[in-house]
């Protein structure tokens, strides 16, 4: 510890280079944490998954339409607790296409297959009890100012009313949330009614759009799913069951490797940040070969000397590495507020804290190294006679 | 004149021992062409997606949608309606009387990616005999047209260079039904060139659909008066309850959201990244100046101004920013343009492929971008060196 004053006078020896150097590994660490945070939350549907969940849709489609009367014939299906069934409605609201997802469910049904959500029991009676309700994800309602017990005027862009309107109305009555930032994101939705959706309906009555499926022991997932489609093979309705996290990470693939195109722009940034540092590291060390010199004149010894150098590094990397990252943790929360529900909460995780740190050690011994260990190869009678 | 002659001898200076500080310079060459490099590759994107979708649809053409439907896949149009619409007077005709319109369906089919297993929405068009001669930009650069009557479909460029299996020859299995390709088609790098198409009437027999989703026609008169007299006859009968859009306006609409994310993503990134290449300049910068301390401060004992010292500082800044952002440019160039990617449209909810455009207006952007670090990096560094007082300069080594 007693060499810790030393190693501080090193880094500060010229203020404005090891401040604006702290700066630019700030930035590259703050962008880091915003883009793991990005990575994070498209991979968070297959993070979030529940294993012992299972979704089926139609075989050749995710957009053709089953049956409701599949429901019962599922549940008959060995190793099922239960089912409920889901269906777009394709909203459009204050003519905004897709402003969010609006799902046709059997309240009691769809809500007993997410206990990770969670809804006040006597909002969700409500819901179970009023043919006209909805209810509405957390950040949704805030970013609109929705409250609870008003009208919500929702158009669909697919389903007419019977008589060809496509204008709806229902009644807001509960808000579903989630404690887990990761969950957070399937609540960004609106949950309305089946039985006054179906009957009110113009076309498609009696069909509904996906299942979802609790079963009892998740090792039985692939064999319970085969026996569901087997129900329903060479019917005019086949149908594909999948595990939920199945289900999860191909929907993320078919937006694209958002993984790998983000690991390229950090790949870009750390190259730099790798140039930036690298340079003023080792010019800072150049000009301090003589002092150098005199700390071994004084005893210190080579590893000594160098460990000092790699420690002035690490410390450069880690205190702007934290600094970035606490910017980042710091404004998410904004960015979270902005885009209310139209993007999945971002949120750094453990993992990407570990990663931050592992990229500031590697960085801190690319950086560091070439000059240390020419501050160990020094000879203190060239260095103090002044050869470089 | 004498500031200007100044100027010029010490930026000459400056510059011609540029080499001697290589390891500095080649910093700020770095650093600023990883922003402008950066920028220039994930603008390319969003510029290809807003090309393709641009690119799609002809002015003189409509495309009608249920009122209230923003995209073809919600919309609905029955099948009567279909064809009351393409026998109104302001839809054009060929030669032989019929109308130049084609009602249409889209499903989505599941696909995997070459190489992959999980299934991607891939866009189906089922089109009438009109959809050719209506398009007049699409040709099939493979095999042939599909004939009527039977499942036989012709696959766009992009789609077969995407989706696995949809080669001339090769045979698709969607819903009871085998279709096998017989052609390739492209049409001038559109949207279209995602999808798979098919006669109308087998698609909506194996698919069991009632009715179309959408109506692509010619106007006889493609001004704004001729688009007008559609509008009119179809607000005017009650039996429609329908949208009339102008192609290319209602393609555009298609490429809003997905758009303006790919911007947001490459703007933020770009700014903080061009933040710390700011601080990377600044400091690159400032041990130039301390590295000629003395000869700065030599040239001003000997009667240069100050002014000269300042610009000249500046301009050697945008010299090497300069060299960045054309660097950054030229490698997102070289790495990203014409790299071909599919992905899901928000708007769509299908997939649509689209090449990377690294454009004239991008490049400028970069290089820009790049000059505004230049400054700002260069100018207090700049200061700094003309401030120095003479003699404290002198001394100092």
């Amino acid at each position: 510890m007693r060499f810790v004053p030393l190693l501080l006078a090193g880094l500060f020896r010229k203020k404005t280079r090891t401040v604006l150097t702290l700066l630019s590994v700030m930035v590259a660490f703050m962008l880091f944490g915003l883009l793991q945070a990005v990575t994070t939350a498209f991979e968070s549907g297959a993070d979030s998954a529940d294993a012992k969940r299972l979704l089926t849709t139609a075989r050749y489609s995710i957009i053709e339409l089953l049956p409701l009367s599949y429901l019962r014939r599922i549940e008959g299906v060995p190793g099922v607790v239960g089912a409920a069934h889901a269906e777009w409605f394709g909203a459009k609201y204050q003519n905004e296409s897709n402003a969010f997802p609006v799902f046709a469910v059997d309240p009691a049904r769809y809500l007993d297959m997410y206990p990770e959500f969670t809804v006040a029991p006597a909002e969700r009676e409500a819901f179970v009890k009023t043919r006209t309700g909805a209810i509405a994800g957390r950040r949704l309602v805030e970013r609109f100012g929705w409250k609870v017990g008003q009208k919500l005027p929702i158009a669909s862009e697919i389903h007419p009313r019977a008589g060809g309107d496509m204008s709806w109305e229902f009644d807001l009555v509960g808000v579903i949330d989630a404690e887990d930032p990761a969950v957070q994101g399937n609540t960004d939705m609106v949950l309305i009614n089946v039985a006054h959706f179906d009957e009110a309906r113009q076309n498609a009555r009696g069909r509904t759009g996906w299942y979802i499926i609790r079963i009892a022991d998740s090792g039985q997932a692939k064999e319970i799913a085969a026996g569901i489609d087997r129900l329903f093979a060479n019917s005019p309705d086949e149908t594909k069951t999948q595990p939920e996290k199945e289900f999860a990470i191909g929907f993320a693939k078919q937006i694209g490797d958002i993984g790998a195109l983000i690991s390229r722009i950090l790949a870009a940034v750390f190259f730099t940040i790798l140039i930036l540092t690298g340079n003023t590291m080792a010019q800072s060390i150049r000009e301090r070969i003589p002092e150098l010199a005199i700390l071994k004149t004084l005893g210190f010894s080579d590893t000594r000397v160098t460990v000092l150098v790699l420690a002035e590094a690490a410390l450069l990397l880690l205190i702007g590495g934290a600094v970035g990252m606490a910017a980042a943790v710091g404004m998410l929360p904004f960015l979270n507020g902005s885009t209310g529900g139209r993007f999945p909460p971002l949120y750094v995780e453990t993992g990407t804290w570990i990663g931050a740190v592992a990229v500031a050690v590697a960085l801190a011994l690319m950086v560091g190294l070439p000059p240390a260990w020419r501050a160990r190869r020094l000879r203190i009678v060239d260095a103090l006679a002044g050869h470089r | 004149m004498r500031a200007l002659r100044q100027i010029a001898q010490i930026t000459w200076v400056n510059l011609r021992n540029l080499p001697q500080r290589l390891g500095t310079s080649l910093v700020i060459v770095i650093g600023i062409a990883g922003v402008a490099g950066v920028l220039v590759s994930v603008l390319s994107m969003a510029e290809g997606f807003r090309h393709t979708l641009a690119s799609t649809g002809r002015g003189d053409r409509v495309i009608m949608l249920r009122a209230g439907s923003d995209a073809e896949m919600s919309s609905g149009v029955a099948r009567d309606q279909a064809a009351l619409l393409a026998s109104l007077p302001a839809i054009a005709r060929d030669g032989a009387g019929r109308p130049l319109a084609s009602a249409e369906l889209v499903v989505m089919v599941d696909l995997p990616r070459r190489g992959q297993t999980d299934p991607n929405n891939v866009p189906f068009r089922g089109v009438q005999a009109a959809a050719f001669a209506i398009r007049e930009e699409l040709t099939v650069v493979e095999g042939r047209r599909f004939n009527r009557a039977v499942r036989e479909v012709i696959v766009g460029r992009r789609a077969a260079q995407q989706f696995e299996g949809l080669g001339v020859g090769s045979r698709i299995a969607f819903r009871d039904s085998d279709w096998t390709v017989v052609g390739i088609f492209s049409s001038g790098g559109d949207v279209h060139e995602s999808e798979i198409w098919a006669d109308a009437e087998v698609a909506t027999s194996a698919f069991r659909r009632q009715g179309f989703q959408s109506l692509t026609a010619r106007l006889v008169d493609g001004s704004d008066a001729g688009l007008a007299d559609l509008t009119a006859a179809v607000k005017r009968d009650p039996r429609f309850s329908i949208r009339v859009w102008r192609e290319p306006e209602y393609y555009a609409k298609q490429s809003k959201v997905l758009e303006t994310l790919i911007n947001v993503l490459g703007y933020t990134v770009a700014a903080f990244m061009a933040l710390g290449a700011t601080f990377g300049a600044l400091n690159c910068m400032y041990s130039a100046i301390a590295s000629r301390q003395v000869e700065i401060a030599t040239l001003r004992a000997i009667g240069f101004g100050s002014a000269p010292v300042v610009v000249s500082v500046l301009i050697e800044a945008l010299v090497l920013s300069a060299i960045g952002g054309a660097l950054g440019g030229g490698l997102a160039y070289l790495y990203c343009d014409g790299a071909s990617l599919s992905t899901l449209n928000f708007d769509t909810f299908s997939q649509v492929a689209f090449d990377f455009r690294v454009t004239w207006t991008l490049l400028g952007k970069g290089l820009l971008w790049a000059l505004v670090i230049g400054v700002v990096g260069g100018v207090p560094p700049a200061i700094r060196a003309a401030r120095l007082p003479v003699t404290l300069a002198l001394r100092a080594s």
